[in-house]
């Protein structure tokens, strides 16, 4: 039987020959890294960055939702800063640094103050969206400064929930903002 | 939907890059952010044979001002950084205000200042703002460099006047001089395109009581950015009181043409921005230095 698929580690994840797909035009080799671990592989030009997480390296807690950059399911770090993976090509990665949610809280490591906020504040509903959610999040408690109401509200404007979850998902966000920024001057947002 | 197959390259120099877009065999675009083509390659809407990624080109990655005090921002700058920046935030505020309107942070972390002028989407905020601006294009092709003024600039939706096989290798705004600014609009959610919008510039006059120059540019009215001289006329000479502002408000329902679509008909479209002008105008007039 033919794999199409890489090893499910992407530490290990090396690709010496392209998948036999039915249209082998434009393939290149990228060298990246995926939540701290070297990737190399060979890509079709055409190969969106969310399905190249998603098939290739089956990361597939990042969702593609809508595949046309409106909904922010996709959304991972690419250099530290968030961004649609389906508006994004894998082959435009190469040197990149991405983080995708699995590299938040790997095996047995204990979850992040955003993922445990989100839990603990019920910032989901469905769940779907939430991988993005919580990458977005997790730019803004990176940020050197805590982001202001403004700035929160900037950021998760650019995700869709569709069970409509935002009033929790919002307070999620501002207990990590607060957690990471204590005493800072916005408080919890409400 | 996928995009159909095509090839990829990231050449190093704007040489390359032109030698690339002059493929004729193969349809060439360029590629940068990528935040408005990869949606329409995804849906097909465009099948290009060749992408040209110019994000690694070293000498387009520029943002700076010059010795004259004009900003140049680069063809592989990104919005966020160019919005992010204390020379533009200080400088040209107005170009700050347009980026944070461009769809959400997560867009504007790709998606590039330049891109988003080639790619001319009349209901976007960038051109707007570059005619507001008085902003110049370099234009790099093959018989050599070329510079076009924002006015000539944008030919209709979608169309600007760089030729397939040319490259936009820089926007350069020239000093704003203390003029007082505004970008107002009008979208249905925030991130969306404008159903409408205005961005107004203003300078007072020695005296500080009366406007001694203004520039009115709507976007989401029409193929391109529209800058209605007769606004403009409405204000010049007056001391942008309610009498002025109103017949600011009459010009820009007067000379305004906007078409009906599915999100507004034509007369909302007017009206809207007739209210927005007036909000815009009253913003810049105070925040004249």
């Amino acid at each position: 039987m033919t794999t199409y698929l890489a090893t499910p580690d992407p530490a290990t994840a090396t690709h010496a020959a392209p998948p036999p797909l039915a249209e082998p035009s434009g393939w290149h080799e990228i060298r990246l890294t995926v939540n701290g671990a070297p990737v190399t592989a060979q890509v079709e030009s055409r190969l969106l960055l969310s399905d190249f997480l998603r098939d290739r390296l089956r990361l597939t807690g990042t969702h593609v939702g809508c595949e046309h950059g409106v909904c922010g399911a996709c959304t991972v770090l690419v250099d530290g800063e968030p961004a649609r993976s389906c508006l994004t090509l894998a082959v435009q990665c190469t040197g990149a640094e991405l983080r995708t949610v699995e590299g938040l809280a790997p095996g047995d490591a204990p979850l992040t103050p955003v993922q445990r906020a989100f839990h603990e504040c019920h910032g989901m509903q469905c769940g779907f969206c939430t991988p993005g959610f919580v990458m977005t999040a997790t730019a803004l408690t990176e940020q050197p400064e805590r982001p202001d109401a403004a700035d929160v509200a900037d950021a998760l404007s650019g995700h869709l929930c569709r069970c409509t979850g935002y009033r929790n998902i919002r307070r999620a966000v501002c207990q990590a903002l607060d957690e990471r920024f204590a005493g800072g001057p916005a408080g919890r947002g409400e | 939907m996928k995009p159909t197959p095509f090839d990829y390259s990231a050449p190093g120099s704007v040489a390359e890059v032109l030698a690339l877009l002059a493929d004729e065999e193969r349809e060439a675009k360029v590629l940068a952010g990528g935040q408005s083509l990869i949606p329409m390659l995804s849906m097909r809407l465009a099948r290009p044979g060749l992408l040209v990624d110019i994000t690694r080109v070293p000498c387009l990655d520029r943002l700076y001002v010059d010795a004259s005090g004009a900003l140049h921002v680069g063809a592989a700058v990104r919005q966020s950084r160019a919005a992010d920046d204390p020379a533009v935030h200080d400088g040209w505020p107005l170009l700050a205000a347009a980026i944070r309107r461009i769809g959400h942070p997560q867009i504007r972390h790709r998606g590039t200042v330049c891109g988003s002028l080639a790619h001319h989407d009349p209901a976007a905020e960038l051109p707007t703002a570059a005619l507001a601006l008085d902003a110049r294009f370099v234009i790099a092709g093959p018989g050599g460099t070329r510079t076009v003024g924002a006015a000539d600039f944008f030919v209709a939706t979608f169309q600007t006047a760089v030729a397939p096989d040319e490259l936009l290798t820089e926007v350069v705004l020239p000093p704003r001089a203390g003029d007082g600014w505004a970008f107002e609009e009008l979208a249905r959610r925030h991130g969306d395109f404008a159903t409408v919008g205005v961005a107004v510039t203003l300078r007072r006059a020695p005296d500080r009581r009366t406007v001694a120059a203004a520039r009115a540019v709507f976007c989401g009215a029409g193929p391109v950015p529209v800058r209605l001289p007769a606004v403009e006329e409405a204000l010049t000479g007056t001391d942008a009181g309610a009498a002025a502002l109103d017949a600011a408000a009459s010009a820009a329902l007067a000379g305004l043409t906007p078409a009906d679509d599915v999100h507004a008909t034509a007369a909302y479209r007017r009206e809207a921005a007739a209210h927005l002008l007036v909000r815009a105008c009253t913003l810049a007039w105070e925040r004249c230095s």
